[in-house]
């Protein structure tokens, strides 16, 4: 079993146990935005795409890499951006009033 | 910065993003502390990325500094969307996700493969990784063209389905079996790949528009599961963390959606609902119907005190959600007591309905859950159904025969007076007859949704009520 695993496996049932709890309480008003929101996190994936990308270790992990960076920063910014622009529109009537 | 130095920085970093991430996650819980979350979410990550750039194995910028422009050149068109085009642009994102996962992977194999230290054990991960993340990127594509109607929206079912598209997922996974006890017949690689993209095609085509929600929970839920199966991989904790969040995001939603629909996820994957419509009952008794006038309606909706407006996808697909505001203005100003109830599987995907009433200017206290609509149905003096159908089928309580039966429905026909907008008598998507239509204290409207509620909120108007003559604004 190589180096990491067991750690990893713990981290990966305590995230998602965590995960579990902390997404049941979001409330179903904002299922659209929390889709959206958690594909945005997930873009993360674009740092292990800059490290294979700029490591250079064949011409094919290079182009590999360039893609992952490329789809997964697109889903960071478009993901963000759109959450953001539906939580804005989610206003209470004391809220609205005001605007 | 020397390498060691660089490394213990970015770790320091990682775990701030973590704790980033889970605080933005946290902050969902209510709309009032959302967007405080999402900006958390933005410097956790761009912190991460930034950091990523220290580290001491990167020796070449140009190929990331390019791809990084395609993505803000791609993300951001993404980011701006109208809101009806959310459920597809939200397939694509998986889509993206997918590609991401999978194609670090495939690099990893194909790097590791000619340094020769691949062992058993990290083959069976990395072929578990790719075979999720390719189907994953092919599903989300299909769901992606369901949505934006490119593909047809019925299901495409043919005999002997399921066994076909398992056994295609039973050869990839008997190849990835090969590679882990033969590391060297390394050209069956590109064959897993490509039978794990195909599954992916074949999974999701023969699931119906009706179905998308849980599609595309279950599509995100994968996207998350290869996103930390890739941190395995690479031995990122980082990665582990908000795959996992993601994964147990898209599994919960999933849970949700099927429980809305009283329908387990074998029965959604391979269940077909489009078998279903075929069976529903199409004797079409004559029984009579009440039709009213938008007039009537106004005068009925005016002498309300509470009034509960179920919105289904018609009324996205009519666009008729902006006049559905202006009538609940007119009405609110009137003192009336109007409220949305949202059924969990209204819309094309998990809260999407929310999320357009609210670009209507709805205020969110005024959307309410199934459950909470039930209870207040049998004191609301009227229940005005726009675009929905199936969700407020009674059937699905009484008629053991109906394919819904056992389906969660808001109770409409528990309020004193139900309004129906609707365009004909004809069943809608999932072709099954409502028996509510020919209820006694229901009043059929038939129309276009849109030209309906207008008109409503003329009459209204020309009446006086809520003192807004020409309530548009």
């Amino acid at each position: 079993m190589p180096h990491g695993f067991i750690e990893n496996l713990f981290v990966f049932v305590l995230a998602g146990f965590l995960g579990f709890e902390v997404i049941r309480r979001v409330s179903p008003l904002l299922h659209t935005p929390l889709m959206s929101l958690t594909n945005a996190l997930d873009a993360i994936v674009v740092v292990a795409g800059i490290i294979i990308c700029g490591e250079a270790k064949s011409p094919l992990s290079t182009l590999l890499g360039a893609i992952a960076v490329a789809a997964a920063f697109s889903n960071m910014i478009g993901g963000f951006l759109i959450t953001d622009r539906m939580l804005r529109m989610f206003k209470s009537t004391s809220g609205r009033k005001k605007s | 910065m020397n390498a060691a130095a660089a490394q213990t920085l970015a770790n320091f970093v990682y775990v701030f993003a973590v704790i980033g991430f889970i605080l933005s996650l946290k902050w969902l819980s209510s709309p009032a502390t959302a967007r405080r979350g999402v900006l958390f979410g933005e410097i956790s990550a761009g912190l991460a990325v930034i950091t990523t750039f220290e580290d001491p194995r990167l020796h070449q910028f140009h190929w990331i500094l390019l791809a990084l422009g395609i993505g803000l050149i791609i993300g951001i068109p993404l980011g701006l969307v109208k809101m009806t085009a959310v459920p597809q642009r939200t397939a694509m994102s998986h889509a993206f996700g997918a590609l991401a996962a999978a194609v670090i992977g495939i690099s990893e194999y194909y790097v590791d493969v000619a340094q020769h230290h691949l062992s058993a054990f990290q083959m069976t991960e990395i072929a578990l990784e790719v075979i999720i993340g390719s189907l994953s990127l092919t599903g989300s594509l299909i769901a992606a063209g369901k949505l934006q109607e490119w593909l047809p929206q019925r299901p495409i079912v043919y005999k002997g389905q399921n066994y076909f598209s398992l056994s295609v997922l039973g050869s990839a996974v008997a190849l990835a079996l090969i590679l882990v006890l033969h590391p060297a017949y390394t050209f069956l690689f590109p064959f897993m790949v490509v039978i794990s993209l195909l599954f992916g095609v074949m999974l999701v085509m023969p699931i119906g528009g009706a179905d998308m929600p849980t599609v595309i929970s279950l599509l995100n839920s994968y996207v998350g599961l290869s996103a930390a199966l890739l941190g395995f991989v690479l031995n990122s904790k980082v990665l582990v963390v908000a795959g996992a969040l993601d994964g147990s995001s898209g599994f919960i939603l999933s849970v949700i959606m099927c429980k809305a629909m009283n329908r387990s996820f074998t029965n959604v994957l391979f269940g077909a609902f489009g078998q279903l419509q075929v069976s529903a009952k199409s004797v079409q008794e004559q029984r009579s119907v009440r039709s009213a006038s938008p007039e009537d309606a106004a005068s009925i909706l005016a002498s309300a005190s509470s009034v509960v407006v179920v919105p289904g996808y018609g009324m996205a697909v009519a666009q008729a959600q902006h006049k559905v505001r202006e009538l609940f203005d007119i009405l609110s100003r009137a003192g009336v007591n109007v409220r949305f109830a949202i059924h969990p599987v209204a819309g094309r995907m998990p809260g999407h309905m929310n999320v357009l009433l609210a670009e209507a200017d709805v205020p969110y206290d005024k959307l309410i859950e199934m459950d909470d609509a039930n209870s207040d149905m049998p004191q609301t003096d009227v229940a005005l159904i726009i675009g929905a159908n199936d969700v407020t089928n009674p059937a699905a309580k009484t008629d053991q025969s109906s394919p819904i039966y056992g389906m969660p429905i808001i109770e409409v026909d528990q309020a004193r007076t139900v309004m129906v907008i609707k365009r004909s008598l004809n069943p809608g998507f999932a072709g099954i007859d409502n028996p509510l239509y020919y209820m006694d204290h229901t009043l059929m409207l038939f129309g276009d949704a849109k030209a309906f509620v207008s008109d409503i909120v003329r009459a209204l108007a020309a009446e006086g009520v809520g003192k807004a003559a020409g309530a548009a604004r």
